[in-house]
């Protein structure tokens, strides 16, 4: 104790990552932050094998079967013709399948053999390449017509025999589907930000009710500014969300990835993806670090997880009408509606990110982000003056204990 | 608004004569929804005294400290905390033991104290370290590593403590310090009290244990209804009543009789009273002229309690004497 001191005064930021430090360390190492991690991740997991299953299921079911019930000359030909015109049709010359050679004057009747478990046989041709029947549910056969008159004519050697090669002159998009593909990508990135912020600002509002069950808040509140005290809790917050949302992006993109998809299959926003990524980062952390101050304020009059249930309600339907209306100012640029979108605190990171990937442009971004910044000071600084005015004053016995729904004892 | 002077502050009226002030409190106000808690409260603690504030629980000291460290700001009054009013920019020389105490529960004991230290911006490293070396130096070497949770109340509230001072502050404050630890480390938090003074350090703390302020303190400021009826040295405060004389006769009446005070009482075969402010000689003179038959008279000195009781009136001292008995069981 006779040592000389190193203390100097902390600034404010240098109180907040003292906090934040201790919080972000705390929550890390909890067995409640693995639990957090894993549900998303479980429920990405979900979603890989159940869209795994879906597919294969959509495949199947998308092509069906045209079955064959011809003399073997006939059904000979037919299977070749398929084998010729497949390749320059696709998808849309359905496969053949025989299910009957027929022998000179034998008998044969579809409809039995549709009824058979042949169970993805959407059709069957039978009688002959000149007198083609086809038999089968009335859309489908309606639809196959078509494609039933081109084959047997191919097997019957009437259809065209040289195909000319197509030189094939492609543009990645035209203006209308890059507009809608910028505009599709405007969505997802709303809905990817407010599923984020939902997932992840629960955690802020149950925060500082640790902190009151601990009753460190006293000590705290005395040895730095209550700004710094919020501001650190929102910095750890904020520290934790990144961790989580770096797991989830690289197990969500390394599962992503491993199912043939790619960046390049998605029309680009129109700042290009680099951009679009570090805006969408930005605005990640105006946009929790707004609502997040919100909630701190709100769940630090909270005194129980019950009580922190019971305002996480309205917080969440708050943050869903926030998220509709970023969402319906998508729909009407340079209206008057999109401008408030842009200039309400707590939709304005939702429709900047729309913004980024609908228009060119970054001044605009700067200066979003610059009133968001200010946004976050001037509610982070009423937080803390909330906070202390309302439950700091400890006073008189019983007081210590007051929250939004007690009066504290005269 | 009330304005303290800018320049020095100095002591002249806690005996500690031109000391300059660690603490100066000039009509702190506050009110929680209409209840006046503190009212006009007025402090002097000059740099490297032990202070005491006195009173029952509810009597406004927790608020007054909190007022003077800036945890919440008076609605009236002004206070100066080392020479500012503003107390966080002296965050970093003082340390505060709330009443409740409260350390994070997964926290080791050597990372709690050290992040009490970080908070007043002693470096985290260097935290760790002393932290390390306090729970050593005081028997707590065994609990370095654990968790608080696993500690006990006791020995987490002498973590909270050491983290407290780790930082080694200037000024100490300490509300009910005393509550929550046994006979032996209450005498062990004395001897760090004494140790911190001598080295210059002024401390301040609450109680209503009116027997470690009087053990301890250069001077003290009785708190009751959210008013200070008394802040000075100690002496001033037993001097405040006069002392009490206790007389015991072996003839039970007679002439005598008419020289004893007013407000003498009668218990077996004593007299007790306050000495007369004629003084002993003129009582004495007329006891023995009378025959009252003196077996016994002894003068004793009025203690804080006394003081206390006198000062902060009988309903104060009774609701004391309740939360004694309720802190003993």
């Amino acid at each position: 104790m006779s040592e000389q001191s190193h203390t100097g005064r902390l600034s404010t930021l240098a109180a907040a990552l003292v906090v934040a430090r201790r919080d972000f360390t705390a929550i890390l190492f909890s067995r409640s932050f693995i639990f957090f991690l894993l549900g998303p991740l479980f429920m990405m997991a979900l979603m890989y094998v159940a869209g795994g299953v879906g597919q294969q299921v959509r495949q199947n079911a998308s092509r069906p079967e045209l079955g064959v019930a011809m003399n073997a000359a006939d059904a000979d030909a037919l299977v070749r013709a398929q084998q010729v015109l497949a390749p320059r049709l696709g998808p849309a010359m359905p496969t053949l399948v025989v299910v009957r050679k027929l022998q000179p004057g034998e008998a044969f009747d579809p409809l039995i053999a549709m009824k058979s478990n042949r169970a993805n046989l959407a059709a069957i041709v039978s009688g002959t390449l000149e007198k083609p029947v086809l038999t089968g549910p009335e859309e489908r056969i309606a639809d196959w017509q078509g494609r039933v008159a081109l084959l047997t004519a191919q097997a019957l050697q009437r259809g065209p025999t040289d195909f000319p090669e197509v030189t094939l002159a492609g543009i990645a998009t035209s203006t209308a589907d890059k507009t809608q593909g910028q505009r599709s990508t405007a969505q997802i990135g709303q809905t990817v930000l407010f599923m984020l912020m939902m997932i992840l600002a629960g955690m802020v509002l149950s925060n500082l009710v640790e902190e009151k069950g601990n009753k460190i808040i006293e000590v705290l509140a005395a040895a730095i500014p209550m700004d710094a005290v919020f501001l650190g809790k929102l910095f750890a917050m904020l520290a934790i969300s990144f961790v989580g949302i770096t797991v989830w992006a690289l197990v969500g993109g390394s599962l992503w990835v491993s199912a043939g998809n790619g960046l390049s299959d998605y029309p680009a926003p129109a700042v290009g993806w680099p951009a679009f990524f570090a805006l969408g980062v930005i605005y990640f952390a105006m946009g929790y670090l707004v609502l997040g101050s919100i909630f701190l304020a709100i769940g630090s009059l909270a005194t129980t997880v019950r009580e922190v249930q019971t305002l996480s309600m309205p917080v969440t339907m708050l943050q869903l009408l926030n998220f509709f209306f970023a969402n319906f100012a998508m729909a009407m640029p340079g209206t008057w509606v999109e401008k408030a979108a842009m200039i309400v605190p707590f939709s304005s990171p939702f429709t900047m990110l729309a913004r980024a990937a609908q228009h060119e442009g970054l001044w605009l971004h700067a200066a979003a982000i610059a009133w968001q910044g200010l946004c976050v000071a001037v509610l982070v600084r009423g937080g803390a003056a909330m906070f202390k005015k309302r439950v700091m004053q400890s006073g008189p016995a019983g007081a210590t204990k007051r929250s939004l729904f007690r009066r504290a004892p005269a | 608004m009330m304005k303290l002077g800018d320049g020095p502050m100095t002591s002249n009226a806690s005996g500690a004569q031109d000391r300059p002030l660690a603490i100066e409190a000039r009509g702190l106000v506050k009110r929680f929804d209409g209840f006046t808690a503190v009212d006009g409260v007025d402090l002097s603690v000059p740099e490297g005294a032990i202070y005491g504030i006195l009173g029952p629980n509810g009597a406004g000291k927790t608020t007054t400290l909190r007022m003077l460290l800036g945890i919440i700001d008076p609605d009236a009054g002004v206070r100066r905390l080392l020479g500012t009013d503003r107390p966080h920019e002296v965050a970093h020389t003082v340390g505060y033991l709330p009443e409740e105490r409260g350390l994070y529960p997964s926290m080791k004991a050597y990372e709690a104290i050290a992040f009490l230290g970080a908070l007043r911006g002693l470096p985290l490293a260097e935290g760790r370290r002393r932290g390390k070396e306090l729970l050593e130096e005081h028997g707590l070497g065994y609990a370095i590593d654990r968790q608080i949770r696993q500690l006990s109340k006791g020995m987490a509230q002498q973590v909270q403590l050491l983290g407290t001072l780790v930082h080694n502050p200037r000024l100490v404050v300490f509300d009910e310090p005393f509550s929550g630890l046994d006979a032996l480390n209450q005498g062990k938090l004395e001897r760090m009290i004494r140790t911190l003074a001598e080295k210059g350090t002024t401390v301040i703390f609450s109680t209503h244990v009116i027997a470690h302020a009087e053990r301890l303190c250069d001077a003290v400021a009785i708190i009751a209804g959210g008013k200070v009826p008394f802040a000075g040295p100690v002496d001033v405060a037993r001097d405040r009543i006069r002392p009490q004389v206790r007389l015991e006769t072996r003839v039970g009446d007679g002439p005598w009789r008419g020289a004893l005070p007013a407000d003498a009482r009668h218990e077996g075969s004593f007299w007790y009273f306050s000495l007369p402010e004629t003084g002993i000689e003129p009582l004495l003179r007329a006891l023995i002229e009378g025959e009252a038959g003196i077996l016994s008279l002894s003068i004793e000195r009025a203690g804080l309690h006394d003081a206390f009781v006198a000062i902060a009136g009988e309903a104060a001292a009774r609701a004391l004497e309740e939360e004694k008995e309720e802190f003993r069981r």
